[in-house]
């Protein structure tokens, strides 16, 4: 990524969320307490028929896994996205 | 594989068959036990209490029965020889482990010292009533082995012997005494470590991935392993396939339980054993066990007093029941007799195996004292004229 | 740009046993992500480790975990850990397991594990209900609320779990909500540090029976009602931990101290009384055949 050289701001930490969709049962934990609210639950369907959470707002996603560690079906996490130098 | 020294209290003993069995155990390598005082059953643990420290054995007294019978399959898989002991109610209350010892072929050993029942009965009084409770007292399909020693000497010898055939069959196995063994006090000659053979685990040497801690292969009883090994164990009282997962259906409730219930029916004349005595040409064969047979040696020898020929059979392993040898013996005698001290228990699996080949006669008592030999005696010399 | 990325539960689970088979919205599953997370964190010795539970939808979880699984008989997780701790004093062993199986049933076992202070993290995810078997009351049913067996509405006095703890002697107490993720993990991390009998009970939403059978919505309607309702009071006097129905929930870490363990006692009386002769557990004896037959 580029932005990486010069500029006096501090480095801002991004993330994303990883989903195995087909594992949700559709609790929306995830979606709820998302400190930055930016997953959504799909309007779609997994084959159990359950919407499972979707990243809307991915500039949003600080990485921090909170919906990993709710995730009651192991189905979310969250990682950090480290800027490469 | 000789026995650990350390357990073996080498030379001769006059001990009751309480203090004998916990001996015999020791010497077997059992260095976990849980318990719960019941009479007249307690001298075992009391004595196991004293002995553990001095040889690397835990005991621990637990809450009830309940607890003791499940916290010894913990030590088992713990990787250690275990233990419980009880009598009557106690043994009512462990019931339900005896079921999980078998789904999870746990091997250990359940002590019964008999007394005089239903319910609270009589503690200080001998019985024999739990025979059948032993062999079918948890739910559902299992087999286990049931020993009847009848004398001090051998609580020691049969408690040997059950924890070798719970390491050989990975079965809960039954030493089945009474209160009258349990307080008789005799001669106990206990031998040299090396002389007193013992069964070790077998413990898997297969690395983890490869192994299934189910998988009896081309066997009857799998190999073990136990936790902290790395095996990441899963053991369930549910029913479970090769790698111990619960399988809710009836393809897998087939292979395990027609497995567990074939390791022993399928090996029962390598496990089965019983003294016999007189049976060719014998009118009359008396069956017995534990306390009862040494009551019943004086019966038959009244009625061989009176010419009748008498032959015996002694069950030193009650379970699994010598099923072959009675068919063999029942077309050629009038009449089976049998002496317990109960209204008929183990007379009915050998009805079943007599099937109308023979006459069987019960000899009842309801426990509290032994029979009068003279009972027995009259109950064989009728069989032998047809008359009861 | 990345590798595969591995959801950081998934070494510690069995996934083949995946989806497992809690309700949607469940808090099992939380819990047990938290249970992950203080593993890693707590560094312990995952081939050391094994987890005992009884019966019941928590007693699922011993057989999710990818470490040495005991799923025993109702009510006697604590017993057989009982057994399994004093038989190998190396392993480190958890009892996970429900309130009706820990605490009913198995009520007996966890008062007499919490006194002699056997060595073992015990884990109760609480839900207010018997879940395996449909909805019935369970010893912290609180009052009013209905339950098949209870179907005009509890009133039984509920049973406050850290009291119960803290009175038997556990010497670490805490309950959290499966709301308070971070809380719940670093006290299952310290816990897991900790010897002695350590307790932690677990508020979990039962969205299928415990909240639909009370008009409660489902398990996000739970989890918001800890958010608003839990009440952190670190230290608070367990006697006062008492949850009614819909009421404040008080969390927290009550009960941190130190006591022997069974063990501990048990080799401290050996030693004065036996001096050299006590062989302590484990027993390290291999017979003489056994030496350089390389088997």
């Amino acid at each position: 990524m580029s932005d990486a050289g010069g500029a006096a701001k501090p480095k801002k930490v991004r993330g994303t969320v990883f989903v195995e969709v087909e594992r949700c049962k559709g609790c929306g934990f995830c979606v709820e307490f998302c400190p930055p609210r930016a997953l959504d639950l799909d309007t779609g369907f997994n084959k159990k028929g359950y919407h499972p959470p979707v990243l809307t707002r991915e500039e949003d996603c600080t990485g921090c896994d909170l919906c990993g560690l709710y995730c009651p079906d192991f189905a979310i996490f969250g990682v950090i996205i480290k800027k490469s130098a | 594989m000789a026995a650990d020294p350390r357990g073996v209290l080498t030379g001769q003993h006059y001990l009751d068959g309480n203090h004998a069995a916990c001996e015999g155990a020791l010497a077997a390598g059992c260095r976990f036990a849980a318990g719960y005082p019941i009479t007249p059953s307690t001298e075992v643990v009391e004595r196991i209490a004293q002995r553990f420290p001095t040889m690397g054995g835990v005991f621990i007294q637990m809450e009830d029965e309940i607890a003791a019978s499940i916290t010894l399959q913990g030590g088992v898989w713990a990787g250690k020889k275990a233990l419980t002991v009880t009598s009557g109610p106690g043994f009512s209350l462990m019931m339900e482990h005896v079921g999980l010892a078998a789904i999870t072929e746990c091997p250990c050993v359940f002590v019964n010292v008999q007394r005089g029942g239903p319910s609270t009965g009589l503690p200080t009084l001998p019985g024999q009533a739990d025979m059948m409770q032993a062999r079918w007292g948890s739910h559902g399909d299992y087999e286990i082995i049931a020993l009847c020693p009848q004398s001090p000497q051998e609580c020691f010898d049969f408690a040997i012997k059950a924890f070798n055939l719970a390491e050989t069959w990975r079965v809960p196995v039954m030493l089945m005494m009474d209160e009258c063994v349990g307080h008789m006090t005799e001669r106990v000659v206990i031998p040299n470590a090396e002389d007193i053979e013992v069964v070790e685990r077998n413990f898997t040497k297969k690395k983890p991935g490869e192994y299934k801690p189910f998988d009896a292969g081309d066997g009857w009883v799998p190999e073990m392993a136990k936790a902290g090994d790395g095996y990441n164990l899963f053991v369930t009282g549910l029913t479970h396939d090769e790698r111990g997962y619960p399988v809710m259906n009836h393809h897998a409730q087939e292979k395990l339980v027609h497995r567990l219930v074939d390791k022993i029916r399928k090996n029962a004349d390598k496990i089965c054993e019983w003294e016999e005595d007189g049976i060719e040409g014998a009118e009359v064969v008396v069956m017995s066990y534990g306390i009862t047979s040494r009551v019943a040696q004086r019966g038959v020898e009244i009625a061989r007093e009176q010419g009748i020929k008498v032959g015996t059979m002694r069950l030193i392993v009650a379970w699994p029941f010598p099923e072959k040898r009675v068919k063999q013996i029942a077309p050629t005698i009038k009449s089976f007799v049998m002496p317990e001290l109960n209204y008929g228990q183990m007379v009915f699996e050998l009805e079943r195996c007599v099937a109308g080949m023979t006459r069987t006669v019960l000899v009842p008592h309801g426990g509290g004292e032994v029979h009068d030999p003279q009972v027995i005696a009259n109950a064989i010399i009728e069989a032998a004229r047809g008359k009861n | 740009m990345t590798e595969v990325a591995i959801n950081p539960v998934n070494p510690y689970l069995r996934m083949d046993r995946m989806p497992s088979i809690w309700c949607p919205g469940c808090g099992i599953g939380t819990s047990v992500n938290c249970f992950a997370r203080a593993l890693t964190q707590s560094k312990i010795d995952l081939k050391k480790t094994a987890v005992v539970s009884g019966i019941g939808c928590t007693g699922r979880v011993s057989g999710y975990m990818s470490v040495d699984s005991f799923h025993t008989t109702h009510g006697r997780a604590l017993a057989f850990a009982t057994g399994l701790k004093l038989g190998n004093p190396e392993l480190n062993v958890v009892v996970y397991s429900g309130e009706g199986d820990l605490i009913a049933i198995g009520g007996n076992h966890f008062i007499h594990a919490a006194r002699r202070n056997l060595d073992v993290l015990c884990v109760c995810v609480n839900n207010f209900t018997y879940g395996m078997t449909g909805g019935q009351v369970s010893p912290t049913s609180p009052a009013t609320a209905k339950f098949t067996t209870a179907p005009l509405g509890q009133f039984e006095e509920p049973f406050n779990l850290p009291y119960l703890a803290d009175s038997c002697g556990a010497v670490y107490v805490a309950r959290w909500t499966t709301f308070h993720v971070r809380e719940l993990t670093k006290a299952m991390r310290d816990a897991l540090k900790k010897r002695g009998f350590r307790f932690i009970e677990v508020i979990s939403p039962c969205p299928t029976l415990y909240q639909r059978r009370n008009r409660l919505g489902d398990g996000l309607d739970a989890m918001k009602y800890y958010q608003e309702k839990s009440v952190k009071k670190n230290g608070a006097n367990t006697s006062e931990l008492r949850i009614d129905f819909q009421s404040e929930i008080t969390v927290g870490t009550f009960v941190d101290r130190e006591r022997p363990t069974f063990a501990d006692a048990m080799n401290a009386r050996y030693k004065e009384v036996l001096g050299p002769r006590y062989v302590p557990c484990p027993d390290n004896y291999v017979p003489p055949q056994a030496k350089g037959e390389g088997t």
